[in-house]
């Protein structure tokens, strides 16, 4: 039982932090009706950038210029590649976005080589105990941390000009165009803060009991992508869902993985796949997708 | 006359490739291969993702699912190792059939989603794929991965032994097997041209273009979908038979993402929704990185591998990343749609387009 409540509340924790990074994936799938799969890079951006800078400005400083570049980064792909492209099919765009993966992911591992580097958090390797559940606490810090973005969020997106913008465009972007909204500037804050939730997300996947940033961590960061679809690619509340989905999935799937024996070592990692490829069959359009409609 | 250009055209292509074992050395010759392995898995996913618009991430499974079926029926059991030991012309076929079976079991998520939803759904094909390929111990060969049987044809061995000397070339394993894959890939080649050119083609075309149209004048949709995607991995699969016998040996991490994306960008630079720019990308993606290890010494800013510079294969991957997102940005259709665009007097190219006058509306618009 003592294990059963561990490894659900680290699965919790670590769903919360696919959330965030499923989150920024619908955000900008919303906005721009295109599946960003750089999505990973950006995050590997954040990260090696707060993992390379901590040591010279300290974490708090590294961790703002992590996310403020992702967001940097994020925002000029919007602006150079994919405002310019002229396609008509939303899949070739997303095959340009795993182009720009490919570059940036390249860059990225080669800089890091075989290196594993420390994000330099503050909250280092110490745990917590409550009742005889031991956390890390890192893990806490993440949980509250993606709480409180998420639920940031999802206020200034109901109540915030930019939330009522980006809304709209989402509804109908000719209408809202023609209502003044300046779509560009908008398809552009969605990159721009996709890219900053990713660069929070990569620390917490990088720190404690992870051992850090290496190259296999954008690995880890496209099991972010079930997590979106799963819960829907255009809904927030299905990537909430869907990253708690996959988190809770493979925490419990690696922390049973003895009892799993027959079904091979590393499961965990292909666990959220699996759900994945479930959900989908029972629900194409995922959990709380809507289902396309169209009128004819 | 422009009947007899074409024929001339193509014995002129017949006697060039025949000719290349006799001339070129090993190093090309292997990298011919790669490049003709890559071509016949491209035309498929061409198919898919460029005629009928269904984004598959997955590729590299069906690579793999040709290549361990092969393996696995071919080789000869031993201690740890399964084996059925079968014919290995006959385990070739099967191996095909295999990874269309593959394509079709996944065939209930394929023919009901698309997009960026099918996208990363195939994904999980990778995933699971790996995950099988690393555990399934007396199938696979597991982390070390399984010698390929040579491959058998009507008692000539693909292989290096026994010697056969050729007009005082000595025909080793690469020489004889350019052969089978320059057949393997014509065959691949025409196949999917004809599907392209006839009715099914433009069933696909029309699917990609607009779906609710497609249904509306009587195509049955899904069904095209499931069968487009069993089509693509059977070419996936007969890419991973080549692949192993080019190889020799097949181990599991190289059917990663990594190739998944390889075959996405080889189909873009290419040309989506072509034969030919499927060809024309694979060769490019595949002879990149070759090339640029070959020539690392000559060319400025490549560093030889481990040594902490940009490698040949790091340069390569960048270059091509790069080359996908410039063709989007300023080369809609290709580096196909290129040629045809500054060659469009060329003998053969004008022959095609006066006998099927399709094919110009039948590239990606």
């Amino acid at each position: 039982m003592i294990t059963f409540l561990e490894l659900l509340v680290n699965g919790i924790s670590i769903g919360a932090v696919y959330a965030l990074i499923a989150l920024g994936f619908v955000v900008i799938f919303k906005a721009t009706e295109v599946v960003n799969f750089a999505h990973a890079s950006l995050l590997l951006a954040g990260g090696y950038l707060v993992a390379r800078l901590h040591p010279y400005v300290g974490f708090w400083a590294a961790l703002l210029i992590g996310i403020a570049a992702a967001a940097v980064i994020g925002a000029l792909i919007e602006f150079l590649i994919i405002r310019r492209a002229n396609v008509a099919s939303h899949s070739v765009l997303a095959i340009v976005t795993i182009g720009v993966d490919i570059v940036l992911t390249t860059e990225l591992t080669r800089q890091i080589g075989t290196e594993v580097l420390a994000v330099g958090d503050p909250w280092a390797d110490s745990v917590v105990r409550i009742g005889g559940v031991t956390i890390a606490e890192t893990r806490i810090v993440a949980l509250v941390t993606a709480t409180l973005l998420i639920s940031a969020f999802l206020l200034a997106f109901k109540y915030t000009g930019w939330g009522v913008a980006m809304r709209a465009t989402a509804e109908d972007a000719e209408t809202a165009a023609l209502m003044g909204i300046r779509l560009g500037r908008v398809s552009l804050s969605a990159w721009a803060v996709a890219g900053g939730l990713a660069a929070v997300a990569a620390v917490f996947l990088c720190v404690f009991p992870t051992p850090g940033l290496d190259r296999s961590t954008s690995l880890a960061a496209i099991k972010a992508f079930p997590a979106a679809i799963l819960g829907g690619l255009d809904s927030t509340t299905g990537a909430l869902v869907g990253g708690l989905v996959v988190g809770v999935t493979e925490a419990m799937m690696s922390g049973y993985q003895n009892d799993l024996a027959f079904l091979g070592r590393g499961i965990g990692d292909v666990a959220p796949f699996l759900v994945m490829i479930v959900i989908l069959l029972i629900r194409p359009a995922g959990l709380f997708g809507t289902k396309e409609l169209a009128r004819v | 006359m422009s009947r007899i250009l074409f024929w001339a055209a193509v014995a002129a292509t017949v006697a060039a490739v025949v000719a290349v074992p006799f001339y070129l050395d090993g190093f090309w010759l292997q990298t011919g291969l790669f490049a003709m392995s890559a071509a016949i898995g491209a035309i498929g996913l061409n198919l898919l993702t460029g005629a009928t618009g269904q984004l598959s991430m997955g590729h590299a499974f069906f690579l793999a699912v040709g290549a361990y079926a092969y393996v696995f029926l071919a080789a000869e059991p031993t201690g740890t190792l399964g084996g059925l030991g079968l014919p290995t012309p006959l385990a070739a076929v099967l191996a095909v059939l295999a990874a269309g079976v593959a394509g079709g079991l996944f065939s209930p998520i394929a023919s009901r989603l698309k997009g960026a939803y099918l996208g990363i759904a195939t994904l999980a094909l990778i995933f699971g794929g790996q995950h099988v390929l690393f555990n399934a111990g007396p199938v696979t060969g597991g982390f070390n991965g399984r010698a390929v049987p040579p491959m058998e044809l009507f008692g000539f061995v693909f292989a290096d032994s026994p010697e056969v000397v050729l007009l005082a070339v000595p025909f080793g394993s690469l020489e004889r097997l350019w052969l089978l894959g320059a057949v393997l890939l014509a065959g691949a080649a025409f196949f999917a041209r004809g599907v392209l050119r006839g009715r099914p083609g433009r069933a696909m075309n029309t699917i990609r273009d607009h779906e609710i149209a497609a249904g509306v004048i009587g195509v049955p949709v899904t069904r095209y979908r499931a069968g487009v995607f069993v089509l693509s991995s059977m070419y996936g699969g007969l890419a991973g038979v080549l692949l192993a016998l080019v190889f020799q040996r097949t181990v599991p991490e190289y059917f990663g993402v990594l190739l998944s994306l390889d075959y996405l960008a080889m189909i873009v630079i290419g040309g989506l929704g072509s034969v030919t720019g499927a060809v024309i990308g694979a060769v490019f993606v595949s002879m990149l990185p070759q090339l640029l290890t070959r020539y690392s010494d000559a060319i400025p800013l490549i560093a030889a591998p481990g040594s902490g510079g940009v490698s040949p294969a790091e340069a390569a991957r960048i270059l091509y990343g790069a080359a996908v997102v410039s063709v989007v940005l300023f080369l809609p259709g290709g580096l196909y749609g290129l040629l045809r665009k500054i060659r469009p007097s060329l003998p053969s190219i004008r022959l095609r387009l006066a006998r099927s006058p399709e094919t110009r509306s039948s590239h990606v618009p």
